[in-house]
């Protein structure tokens, strides 16, 4: 490393508190000993070690690996691997069977709007004053935090033949016994209405959140000048929770996409309700299709990287940068 | 019977008012009757379930746990609570451990460098775990942690980028006065770090270990695709497994599903209000 003068402003130094940024920098003190600038430049690098190491081994690394596996023949297990160009990509946009799996994104695709206009209207009429509030807050958002295997199980009961959800049918006189995940349309609505029945909670936290951030003037302000609840919905609520709303429909669109947990448990993947993670999976860890299955992993990344990207052009929000 | 006449604004009032709590009854029975239904069927005998009798019926005896002892014995929960303990002790502690020391170099010193340094963990939140699992597989292979316990620990502890940045912005409040007079008394960076950045670090310590306890707790993919022996399994993966030898005993089942639910249930209710902090800030980072 080519010795730097103190003076040098790309050299580590410890942060100083100054009365403001336009202040003139603190004259430098005499020269330290070479070894004790040699430690200071060092220590910021002495904290970062293990954090960069990990960040590099376990997220950098294995998106560069995929990557390069995406080009290749690989199985995953042998020595041997042929370059195939992009072969994988085509074959993923042209055999049927495996682009097939996106369709099934659009029924989780729709099960979000239903969920983010759920969690939008109960988070708006509990920021008003209601009775047993958090009692409804907690049993809202409670689901979110249960396991997935354990919601696998309740909902695999819940929709099984003579389960749950038929039993309370019949208490309304509706004799049906059907078993719900055995059509592909019918399971792939019942396990969409799983995935909102976990998340929805999520949501309507994080709009709750938003709204209770809302300076409480304004409403008073609103109720004087007569707005009905509609209006203080319609121009107080809504603008207020505007970089909220466009953070969950992301995380909902890279989640419609990357959904695995819920059908993996439930239907393995059986009867049509196959996603593009559970076919990614089994295309790795099954089939040994090491390098198809990263080219389709890289197709995934480069989507939800496409739609997040879309979102930062769309709704640029006053993000506090890092630096 | 007497009617009394209410004028009409406040009649429409009450509707909108008796329609919201509806609503809200509506969601919590949405919410709740598929947890209490299986409540109710681990409670039931083997006999019960076999004479048809519907998912709404109520057990015998609210009393009887034997479905739970047969979950507990038969499905190995107790290694299983036993190695999601070690695991959550480790990985947690890491986290806390790492995700300080990189909040407190990237706020506190200026150097070479130090922006690639952020761009690097800013650019890591977009790249979804699940995606990259193909490739993570063969490192962690070649690390030699396939079927042990230090994969999901190595795993949660280097993919975890939302409690850097929650270090992050506690660091960025600690104000800067407190590490000058602690440098004039002759402390250096790492005294610094030990005896005033992280002490008064709690209540960020605090948020990461629920929502990173959390978080691993309900984990399923990481555990399910690194340990996949018997003797390694965690909650989930356990829970999981249940599947196969228990077929059709629901009963059974439904004691596993509950076991798994119960811890996270009393972690809620004692701790609700970090909870929903902890989520918030998580998630709109």
């Amino acid at each position: 490393m080519p010795r730097t003068r103190t003076t040098d402003p790309s050299h580590a130094t410890e942060k100083v508190a100054r009365p403001s940024a336009a202040a003139p920098p603190p004259p430098t003190p005499r020269r330290a000993p070479r070894k004790v600038r040699l430690w200071r430049k060092l220590t910021p690098w002495l904290f970062l070690a293990a954090p960069l190491a990990l960040l590099i081994a376990f997220t950098y690394a294995p998106v560069a690996n995929m990557l390069a596996y995406s080009f290749t023949d690989w199985d995953g297990v042998s020595p041997e691997l042929n370059y195939t160009g992009i072969d994988n990509y085509i074959e993923i946009f042209t055999r049927p069977e495996l682009f097939r799996v996106f369709f099934v994104s659009g029924y989780y695709l729709a099960a979000s709007a239903v969920q983010i206009a759920a969690a939008l209207y109960f988070a708006t009429i509990l920021s008003f004053d209601i009775r047993f509030r958090n009692l409804f807050k907690g049993i809202l958002f409670f689901p979110y935090l249960i396991n997935g295997v354990a919601i696998g199980f309740v909902f695999l009961y819940f929709f099984q033949d003579g389960g749950t959800l038929d039993s309370v049918l019949a208490l309304f006189g509706h004799e049906s016994d059907r078993a719900w995940l055995s059509t592909s349309t019918s399971a792939n609505i019942s396990l969409a209405g799983v995935s909102v029945w976990r998340y929805m909670g999520l949501n309507f936290v994080l709009f709750l959140g938003a709204i209770q951030s809302i300076p409480g003037e304004l409403y008073e302000a609103a109720e004087l000048d007569g707005a009905s609840r509609w209006h203080q919905f319609r121009y107080i609520i809504a603008p207020g929770i505007r970089p909220v709303l466009s953070l969950s429909v992301i995380l909902s669109i890279s989640g419609s996409l990357s959904v695995f947990e819920i059908p993996y448990i439930m239907t393995g993947g059986a009867t049509g309700t196959e996603t593009f993670v559970i076919q990614t999976v089994k295309l790795a860890f099954q089939f040994n299709k090491t390098g198809l299955a990263s080219a389709a992993a890289v197709v995934l990344l480069l989507i939800i990287l496409a739609v997040t990207w879309l979102q930062r052009r769309l709704v640029p929000d006053e993000r506090v940068d890092l630096v | 019977m007497t009617t009394l006449t209410t004028p009409a604004p406040v009649v429409r009032r009450r509707v909108a008012r008796t329609l919201t709590y509806l609503s809200l009854v509506g969601a919590s029975v949405v919410v709740l009757l598929p947890l209490l239904v299986v409540l109710l069927t681990s409670l039931k005998t083997e006999r019960q379930m076999a004479d048809d009798s519907g998912a709404l019926t109520l057990p015998d005896s609210l009393l009887n746990f034997e479905n739970y002892a047969t979950a507990f014995r038969d499905g190995d929960m107790l290694a299983a609570f036993g190695n999601t303990a070690f695991i959550l002790v480790f990985a947690i502690t890491g986290t806390v451990l790492i995700g300080s020391m990189a909040a407190y170099a990237i706020d506190r010193f200026t150097f070479r460098f130090r922006k690639l340094v952020v761009a690097l963990f800013l650019v890591a939140t977009l790249v979804p775990g699940v995606t990259t699992q193909v490739a993570t597989f063969q490192i962690v292979d070649s690390f030699g942690m396939f079927d042990t316990l230090w994969a999901p620990i190595a795993l949660y502890m280097g993919t975890d980028i939302v409690s850097i940045y929650i270090f992050l912005q506690f660091v960025r409040s600690i104000p800067i006065s407190l590490d000058e007079s602690a440098r004039l008394d002759g402390a250096n960076a790492f005294t610094i770090y030990r005896k005033i950045i992280f002490p008064l670090l709690k209540p960020a310590i605090a948020t990461v270990v629920i929502v990173k306890g959390i978080t691993v707790y309900n984990d399923f993919y990481i555990p399910f695709l690194y340990m996949p022996s018997d003797d390694r399994g965690v909650i989930s993966t356990s829970l999981f497994r249940f599947k196969g030898p228990f077929g059709a005993h629901w009963e059974t089942i439904s004691a596993g599903a509950v076991l798994v639910i119960l811890p996270t249930l009393i972690v809620f209710l004692l701790l609700q209000r970090f909870i929903y902090n902890g989520f918030m800030r998580g998630a709109t980072k």
